[in-house]
């Protein structure tokens, strides 16, 4: 993750840390992609975490491993972790090969992770600027 | 070598091999007496097919504008050697005769009967001269066993396509995935649920919660009498994937039957949500997703 385009992103919405990944990412860099993110919990004192998969088409034992991981690291330090974007084909897979997703909450897409969280876009609007709270949109 | 073929290489020895020079020279001239007796041998044809009562679906005027183009595809097929234009014309022809029930052993019967007629007048033909007979039949027959072959195959070709895209559409429909309202989807069962169909049922169904944005799914099998162990395995994972894809499933019209196999083969109904039936499914439903239906008359419903 030193050089080249970036694998994932780690991208900050209020008190949530919206993480993407952008590629299959291999065993080392997946560990990589988890300190970053347990580090960053704690440095942005983040509430909520959402890893958006839905670039993947395909997620073996050990990713999701460490996503388990990451949801169990991230609950000590204090943040509810949502799955989300996982594609059809690779829910199947999933089911097929018996992996679960453990007590990771899963929901559709970016979006709905947000909602899941209690992040609405609008919401998070409304508090940043309560000037325009009077606003169609507020 | 086996008796049968000591008996054909004997029988065909009998008379000289045919010469490709020889078969030059007669199938013009086999070609040039079809041609000139085409209105004769064609009516012929269509006669003995009415006599044989094939192609009834057809009306008089249709088979014989069907038997002339036919006939001159099949002099041409002879003339050239080139099947291709004639395997056209019968992929086109079955597309025109398959809705209207034509079955397979019409269209091999007049094809064979086109190849007797034309046969018989020949014999008619060369009846004075034996060897010439058997020259002209020797280049006749295997173009006209070839034309036989093209035509059924092509014949059964576009059949079986019609058959595969009648199929594929009965499959499209057979697992409905139905949105009723914005973020719930029905999804009925209606017949038995087999491995395959239960297969392809999970498909439509993680492709329907994406493109409706789906958060609940009901499905109803009321009306689905039987569920196999491997089809009662695969309904827990279909609720597994689509928890995956952030829906969740609420199983419906369980029957007694469906609810004791469940329980015999030990499927883990912990995971599953199960309502007694579809209203009962829908009502949970929508008490997920925060819907409150409420009659105009002031009762809820």
């Amino acid at each position: 993750m030193d050089s080249g385009p970036a694998l994932v992103s780690i991208l900050q919405q209020g008190s949530t840390l919206i993480a993407s990944i952008h590629t299959a990412l291999d065993d080392s860099q997946l560990i990589r992609f988890q300190r970053d993110l347990i580090e960053q919990i704690g440095a942005r004192r983040s509430r909520g975490v959402i890893i958006d998969v839905a670039a993947l088409d395909v997620l073996d034992s050990f990713g999701l491993r460490t996503l388990r991981d990451i949801a169990e690291m991230a609950r000590l330090r204090g943040a509810i972790t949502v799955l989300v974007g996982i594609q059809p084909d690779v829910a199947l897979a999933m089911v097929e090969l018996g992996l679960g997703t453990g007590s990771i909450e899963t929901a559709l897409d970016l979006e709905e992770g947000l909602a899941y969280l209690g992040v609405g876009v609008t919401a998070s609007t409304v508090n940043h600027r309560p000037e325009h709270k009077m606003s169609p949109w507020g | 070598m086996s008796e049968d073929e000591r008996v054909v290489e004997q029988a065909v020895s009998d008379f000289p091999a045919l010469d490709p020079q020889d078969e030059e020279q007669l199938l013009p001239q086999l070609v040039a007496h079809l041609r000139e007796n085409r209105t004769r041998l064609r009516q012929e044809w269509a006669s003995r097919i009415q006599g044989a009562h094939l192609l009834q679906a057809m009306t008089p005027q249709e088979v014989a504008a069907e038997t002339t183009s036919v006939y001159d595809n099949y002099v041409e097929v002879l003339e050239t050697g080139n099947v291709e234009a004639l395997q056209h014309y019968a992929r086109d022809l079955s597309e025109r005769i398959i809705p209207r029930g034509v079955e397979t052993h019409e269209v091999v019967g007049i094809v064979l009967l086109l190849r007797d007629v034309l046969a018989r007048s020949l014999f008619g033909k060369y009846q004075q001269d034996f060897s010439m007979l058997n020259r002209v039949l020797d280049a006749y027959e295997p173009a006209a066993n070839r034309i036989a072959n093209t035509v059924a195959v092509s014949f059964v070709d576009e059949r079986e396509r019609v058959i595969r895209q009648q199929q594929d559409a009965i499959r499209e429909l057979s697992t409905p995935v139905l949105p009723v309202r914005e973020r719930l989807l029905i999804l009925p069962i209606i017949g038995v649920l087999d491995t395959e169909r239960a297969r392809q049922l999970t498909e439509q169904l993680l492709a329907g919660i994406r493109r409706h944005r789906a958060k609940v799914v009901v499905i109803d099998i009321t009306g689905s009498p039987t569920v196999d162990e491997a089809a009662a395995n695969h309904l827990v994972r279909t609720v597994d994937a689509s928890r995956l894809m952030g829906a969740s499933v609420i199983i419906t019209g369980l029957s007694p039957g469906i609810a004791q196999t469940l329980v015999t083969i030990g499927v883990d109904l912990g995971k599953m949500n199960t309502i007694g039936d579809l209203q009962g499914g829908l009502e949970e439903a929508e008490r997920l997703l925060g819907y409150t239906v409420s009659r105009q008359d002031g009762s809820t419903g």
